[in-house]
């Protein structure tokens, strides 16, 4: 490089510093709010979490606190093994099991039954497509909440109280999932079809070996959201299951809360350590799946 | 459907219905019976019931603690909504800036979205602890004495945080999103004509994020009406007492607990009529302004 | 109207790559410039670069004599012409158009004028008050054109902005663009990685590669002169031939035949010729192998070899080709000989 180069680039860099600080203090800013909102969220969690750690007179004394205890270990197997309810059955592992049980069935149950109407809806020239097209979407504008007492009677009515099923399938009578890969099989281009069939495919063929391997991401994308979602239903498992043995961790959080409290000693160590453990899974799968999740959450999108 | 779908006759039929018998029995019917039930009072001992019209309604209408609690619920619907929204806006705006960290600043923000709603009111809990509770200190320390599940305002109030804590993630990942769509050239482009950001921000980016913000608009009245019902049942304990509580808490605790099958089913009603209007006013939104391409 | 100076400018991304080694060169005022060269090259960046958008690592980039290496884009006294319009999408086209001239507290009146005036000179009248998603590809074209020009800029800027029309469309505004440069009488700078585009428009080509300037000529140098056998290849289509050479005393070899003679040379090289350079010759004493006759109107394009060396040559559409090898000779003074370890011009 030429001296006369060298010496303008110096120049250049001379009138930089006023620019860059003024950069500066514009990012630290966009910092400085992204950090107070992270904290906004995370700070209630490590509290709780801290209070895990402690015996729980050191709570009642001092409230969450910058002491990490050593009560971790006997708040777990507290939480875990000794049952917190009155007929003695829901222990944390086995809400975790009923948890994990409606997270899961919910999930692929939704997906399967949503994949296969969405099929019939795109592939198939059937007479009665629109009428059963509007049946399926009507779903989608009456939540759960609105029809929930109703719906309770008819699970009474069908003995299904206290039944997985009973948790499960009125959880699914909604079209999301249907909707969701009815967009996505549209998006497909129509020249596989066409593919397809010349190379000789039938509709069960097609399917299996071409429409589901193609959709792998989307399915993905839908059992995080589904499992979520179907790990965190609360009102429904309140009404629909009474026995303990039946309780979701999400389920038994008033429970658990009115274990809390009940005591002479307040167990917050054990109490908040269920809740944290309710927590975790769902988090776990949208932490580590995080771009899938975001794709199937913005492009359900209506 | 494509245009060369497969004409196979049984199925598409066998295909549909798993998923149309369970829409049969766990939509249609209940909500039908919802409807039905709304014009008949039930004897209080489940011998029988007579048909009584529009009573449930009118009585509804005329119960002035019906009232009390649907105007609590426009004003609650209204702050959540308006909170994780702006907040979530705010967020998004600034990740989408950013280099450094992004990626961790997204994860920090978005977690929460898998936090279950009665877990998030238990949290909400040991921040109001009435004797350690972090937050009922910090209100010490202002000179307010709060008092969850007792004071009316004060359990509003750790409802309507909560509530907002539980949805800023989903906004949020909407919202960055959403800006992440809006193309570089155009923002480019706007870089060249507008000298101020907070220029450029309301008269290019803002307006571009509205179809987003619409869509979020309805999620979130949807959200504050019907999926806060854990946080609220968490937050009282489940003992609603004199505190506040939405519609939907209110079709719980009359339906479920006072047994007022008619009354709790008219309630029902009067929500599932909100709902499917703010889904027409959605569909007519979208169809006349709020979209570009 | 601006001069534009670039001194030893200078981009490193923070991942290290340098996307544009320390380029410097000058722009006359009212000139027309094209950045050409393929994709990845550095052009675009260096056009960013230009407009702000594009952090300076080094160097100095003027606007006539002002430093405007921190300046914002908007106090650039720029307007830039981007490769999918990046119209305002919420924005009608009269508003797009006017939208950077409301920034600049440009009084109501005159803003009308200036629309309207953009949207006479540019066929836009009828759709004014059309959203951009109503409007066609070289619709959409022309009202960002219009947004450039209603801000009488200092320099207008052009990223690859026919890239996204059909060829007819294209040929057209091409025209249209150079023409209206001409008439406005703006510095420009043009960023393609056509060559037809390059060649049609410049008032002068720069050829870029890797990050580094190949060369900076006019359209006629670039073409006839390449400094390199990497501008020789990307200019012209089909491109120069490139062949092995030997020099011996100063006089070139391809194929047993002198081509050239040159004093200074000396050992193995690169010698090119343009594919017109090659002209049937009853008497030539190179013999051309015909494998395939490209016919395209006009004219036609023989590919075959000369030796062992793929050659293409270019006829006009009445020249008789007899079977067989067609002797072939070089129009004098049509040869450009490279280093062949460099490829750089001899």
């Amino acid at each position: 490089m030429s001296d006369a180069n060298t010496a303008a680039m110096a120049a250049a860099t001379l009138t930089q510093p006023a620019k860059r600080r003024r950069i500066k203090a514009a990012t630290l800013f966009d910092h400085a709010v992204l950090i107070l909102g992270a904290l906004f969220m995370i700070v209630p969690l490590v509290m709780v979490f801290q209070m895990t750690t402690v015996p729980d007179v050191e709570i009642i004394k001092t409230g969450p606190s910058f002491v990490i205890g050593d009560q971790l270990d006997e708040n777990f197997r507290k939480a875990m093994f000794e049952a917190s309810g009155f007929s003695g059955e829901n222990s944390g592992t086995n809400m975790l099991v009923n948890s994990f049980i409606l997270g899961i069935g919910f999930a692929v149950g939704k997906i399967v039954i949503g994949m296969m109407a969405a099929y019939a809806i795109v592939y198939f020239r059937l007479r009665f497509a629109t009428l059963a097209f509007w049946m399926i979407f009507t779903t989608l504008l009456l939540p759960l909440e609105v029809r929930i007492l109703p719906s309770y009677e008819v699970v009474q009515r069908l003995g299904m109280l206290n039944t997985y099923q009973g948790l499960i399938i009125p959880l699914i009578a909604s079209a999301t999932a249907t909707f969701f890969f009815r967009q996505y099989f549209r998006s497909v281009p129509e020249e596989l079809v066409e593919a397809a069939r010349i190379d000789g495919a039938g509709p069960v063929k097609f399917f299996v070996d071409i429409l589901v391997p193609l959709s792998k991401t989307m399915i993905a994308a839908m059992f995080i959201i589904m499992f979520v979602y179907g790990w965190n239903q609360y009102l429904w498992p309140t009404m629909i299951t009474t026995e303990e043995d039946m309780f979701t961790l999400v389920r038994g959080i008033k429970q658990i809360t009115q274990v809390m409290e009940g005591n002479r000693i307040p167990e917050y160590g054990r109490a908040n350590l269920l809740a944290i453990i309710a927590i975790i899974p769902p988090v776990f799968v949208v932490i580590f799946f995080q771009s899938w999740f975001v794709k199937g959450l913005t492009e359900s999108d209506k | 459907m494509k245009r060369a779908g497969f004409a196979t006759r049984w199925l598409p039929i066998l295909l549909l219905l798993p998923q149309l018998i369970i829409i049969a029995v766990f939509f249609y019917w209940p909500a039908a019976h919802a409807v039905q039930s709304s014009f008949y009072l039930q004897d209080p001992f489940g011998f029988g019931s007579s048909f009584v019209g529009f009573d449930n309604y009118t009585d509804l209408l005329d119960n002035s603690e019906y009232r009390r609690i649907a105007w609590f619920t426009v004003v609650f619907t209204v702050l959540v909504t308006f909170f994780s929204l702006a907040l979530a806006l705010l967020l998004a705006v600034k990740a989408d800036k950013v280099i450094r960290g992004a990626k961790t600043y997204r994860t920090l923000l978005m977690w929460v979205y898998a936090v279950a709603p009665p877990v998030a009111g238990f949290i909400g809990l040991i921040m109001f602890n009435q004797s350690w509770g972090p937050l009922t200190r910090l209100f010490e320390q202002v000179g307010h004495d709060f008092t969850l599940g007792v004071n009316y305002n004060d359990t509003a109030f750790a409802m309507v945080l909560v509530s907002v804590w539980k949805q800023v993630p989903v906004n949020f990942i909407f919202f960055l999103s959403g800006l992440q769509s809006i193309p570089k050239s155009v923002r480019e482009a706007a870089l060249i004509d507008n000298r101020s950001a907070s220029g450029r921000f309301w008269d290019v980016t803002f307006p571009l994020l509205a179809p987003t913000g619409f869509f979020l608009l309805i999620i979130n009245i949807t959200y504050a009406l019907f999926e806060t019902f854990g946080v609220i049942d968490t937050l009282v304990k489940g003992e609603p007492g004199n505190n506040p509580m939405t519609l939907v808490y209110k079709v719980y605790v009359d339906g479920f607990r006072g047994n007022d099958l008619g009354g709790s089913s008219a309630q029902s009603v009067i929500l599932m009529i909100l709902v499917l209007a703010l889904t027409v006013f959605q569909f007519r939104m979208v169809e006349r302004r709020i979209h570009y391409t | 109207m601006a001069q534009v100076h670039l001194n030893g400018l200078n981009k490193v991304y923070p991942n290290g790559f340098e996307a544009l080694k320390p380029s410097s060169f000058h722009i006359e005022d009212g000139e027309f410039v094209v950045l050409v060269g393929p994709s990845g090259c550095g052009k675009s960046t260096l056009l960013r670069m230009v407009a702000g958008l594009e952090e300076i690592t080094a160097g100095e980039l003027k606007i006539d004599d002002r430093l405007v290496n921190d300046t914002d884009p908007a106090d650039r006294d720029i307007a830039m012409v981007f490769q999918n319009y990046a119209l305002y999408p919420h924005m009608s086209v009269r508003k797009n158009i006017a939208y950077g001239l409301q920034n600049r507290k440009v009084g109501k009146a005159e803003i009308a004028q200036k629309v309207a005036e953009a949207a006479a000179m540019l066929n836009l009248g009828d759709y004014l008050d059309r959203k951009p998603s109503q409007l066609s590809g070289g619709q959409r074209q022309r009202v960002a054109m219009g947004r450039a020009i209603v801000r009488d800029p200092a320099l207008f800027l052009f990223d690859e902005p026919l890239s996204n029309l059909d060829a007819k469309l294209r040929n057209q505004m091409r025209i249209e663009i150079k023409a209206l440069q001409r008439r406005l009488g703006v510095t420009s700078i043009y960023v393609t990685h056509d060559q037809v585009e390059a060649m049609t428009m410049a008032d002068r080509i720069i050829v870029m590669n890797a990050g580094r300037i190949e060369q900076i000529g006019t359209p006629e140098d670039v073409y006839h002169r390449p400094a390199s056998t990497f501008v020789a290849s990307f200019m012209g289509a089909p491109p120069m031939n490139l062949l092995p050479a030997m020099a011996n005393k100063g006089v070139v070899e391809f194929a047993g035949t002198e081509v050239h003679r040159h004093e200074a040379v000396e050992g193995p090289l690169v010698f090119g010729v343009r594919p017109e350079d090659i002209i049937p010759d009853a008497l030539g004493e190179m013999l051309l192998h015909v494998d395939i006759v490209e016919e395209l109107g006009a004219h036609r394009l023989l590919h075959g070899k000369i030796g062992a060396e793929q050659v293409t040559m270019h006829v006009g559409k009445d020249t008789e080709i007899a079977s067989g090898p067609l002797p072939v000779s070089l129009k004098p003074d049509a040869v450009s000989l490279f280093d062949r370890a460099t490829g750089a011009r001899l």
